[in-house]
């Protein structure tokens, strides 16, 4: 018996748009039921393009061909792995918070003897190289451990490496120069070839491992927390979700560092904190 | 016909644009303004804004992550972040430059006219290159209203030529002009929240 199929294809863009919303939420659907990582409350729009790079870079028509060979191929959803956890940053970018860290929390971290940071969502290590930098000229390295993670393997493995483009360096150390940076940042790196070298020194107290701010727990209490533009890429309940983790990893009064023009304001933890510095995003945990 | 979010775009020569459009918008305009400009993250963080709240009715801010889309609200792009439109918020991102650029005015109308169709207005002014002409395609396209800066008027007509260019279907105004369009397209709300 036939069976009548009187759906069209859309042919005006709005149908199309439709369509797509669709395949980008079974593609959704899919990596989360087969691969487990969940995608599903990340903010749409910012997801839909690195999506579609993924679509381009495999030479596939549709979100829909890009699933079929997700499925069938996990080297290619460990590519979109990367895409999609890959967040681009800088060696102390916004050097303003920098200079914060080291005037407003350094001070409280020397009362201390042994301090624990957590850098969630370290993605390919920028910020860690600078955070370590920033310990060791404030005399506090030793006495620190830093706890760098990621959802994404990969991305850690090249953290770990502290090998970044050598066409960098000068905005890195224009960065780190106004970041209050005390020494020469070049003596921090060795030029080799096509990258510089980070200085081993720099990852001793460092821990890297994998750690997925969306489907996992908490693992350790800590003094400082960063996770600078790293949750603009999610909606605002698993925005909610996150800041549930981070609360309940905090010390009472550690401290919480969100990048510039994210905020605590609608999150249901905004009265947990109290400022160190609004600008730069700084919150003390006081309840 | 009602419009609830206007996303505007504008490089080289855009303050000046800027202050001229929202200049004659009143307070009670019933739609979300988002504008992107490019300029440098080295800039003064508050110049740009107060230079634009100086002039204008409506109320002026600086678009965070995750900020609800409110009528009567300008909402600028940070300098050194894409802003994207989700429905009914704001989202920012970090990653690369589009045509060099960050904030792309591409990125931020694509969103806009995906999140809001036909109740997108996305408007494109001066500048000397050609980021948003592909946005404001996606605009058209998905049935929301184009407009261009008349070339004649901009600080510089590359960026308008462009977009005219992609979106022949685009309505082309001169800025006191556009003022008065998005009136009619938007309306305007006797109170808001």
């Amino acid at each position: 018996m036939a069976v009548q199929v009187d759906k069209p294809l859309p042919s005006s863009a709005e149908g199309r748009l439709d369509l797509e919303t669709l395949e980008l939420q079974l593609l959704l659907e899919g990596i989360y039921r087969h691969y487990g990582f969940d995608f599903r409350e990340y903010a749409p729009a910012s997801l839909k393009r690195r999506v579609w790079r993924r679509v381009h870079a495999e030479h596939a028509q549709t979100i829909a061909g890009l699933l079929e060979r997700v499925l069938h191929d996990p080297l290619v959803m460990e590519r979109l792995l990367l895409d999609l956890s890959i967040n681009v940053t800088a060696m102390f970018r916004d050097p303003t918070f920098y200079a914060a860290l080291r005037e407003k929390v350094a001070p409280v971290l020397h009362t201390y003897p042994f301090t624990r940071i957590w850098v969630a969502g370290c993605s390919t290590g920028e910020e860690v190289y600078s955070l370590a930098i920033l310990l060791q000229e404030e005399g506090l390295y030793e006495r620190t451990r830093i706890y760098a993670t990621d959802i994404n393997e990969a991305v850690l493995d090249r953290a770990r490496s502290g090998v970044f483009a050598l066409d960098k360096m000068q905005e890195y150390t224009e960065n780190y120069l106004r970041a209050g940076g005390k020494r020469s940042f070049s003596e921090y790196y060795l030029a080799k070839y096509e990258g510089a070298l980070f200085e081993r020194s720099l990852t001793d107290n460092v821990v890297w491992a994998p750690h997925n701010l969306v489907q996992d727990r908490s693992f350790n209490t800590f003094n400082l927390i960063l996770c600078r533009n790293v949750m603009i890429y999610f909606d605002r309940a698993l925005q909610s979700h996150v800041h549930e983790l981070f609360h309940e990893s905090l010390e009472r009064f550690g401290m919480l560092a969100l990048g510039h023009k994210e905020s605590i304001r609608f999150t249901g933890f905004e009265d947990r904190y109290e400022d160190v510095d609004p600008q730069e995003k700084i919150y003390r945990k006081v309840r | 016909m009602s419009h609830d979010l206007v996303a505007i775009g504008a490089s080289w020569g855009g303050l000046d644009a800027f202050r001229d459009l929202l200049r004659d918008l009143p307070a009670e305009l019933d739609a979300a303004v988002v504008i992107a400009q490019h300029r440098s993250p080295e800039s003064h963080p508050t110049a740009f804004r107060d230079l634009l709240g100086a002039v204008t009715r409506l109320r002026v801010r600086e678009a965070a992550d995750k900020d609800q889309l409110q009528a009567g609200t300008v909402y600028i792009a940070a300098p050194d972040y894409h802003l994207l439109v989700d429905p009914g918020a704001l989202s920012l991102s970090t990653d690369e430059p589009v045509l060099y650029a960050r904030p792309s005015i591409d990125v931020l109308l694509e969103s806009a006219a995906e999140s809001y169709r036909e109740r997108c207005v996305g408007v494109v002014l001066t500048g000397a290159n050609d980021d948003g002409a592909q946005g404001l395609a996606r605009v058209f396209e998905l049935g929301g209203t184009a407009i261009v800066q008349d070339p004649a008027e901009a600080t510089r007509d590359e960026m308008p030529l462009a977009a005219i260019a992609a979106v022949p279907g685009a309505r082309v105004a001169r800025t006191a002009e556009i003022a008065q369009l998005l009136v009619e397209l938007c309306g305007t709300a006797k109170v808001h929240a």
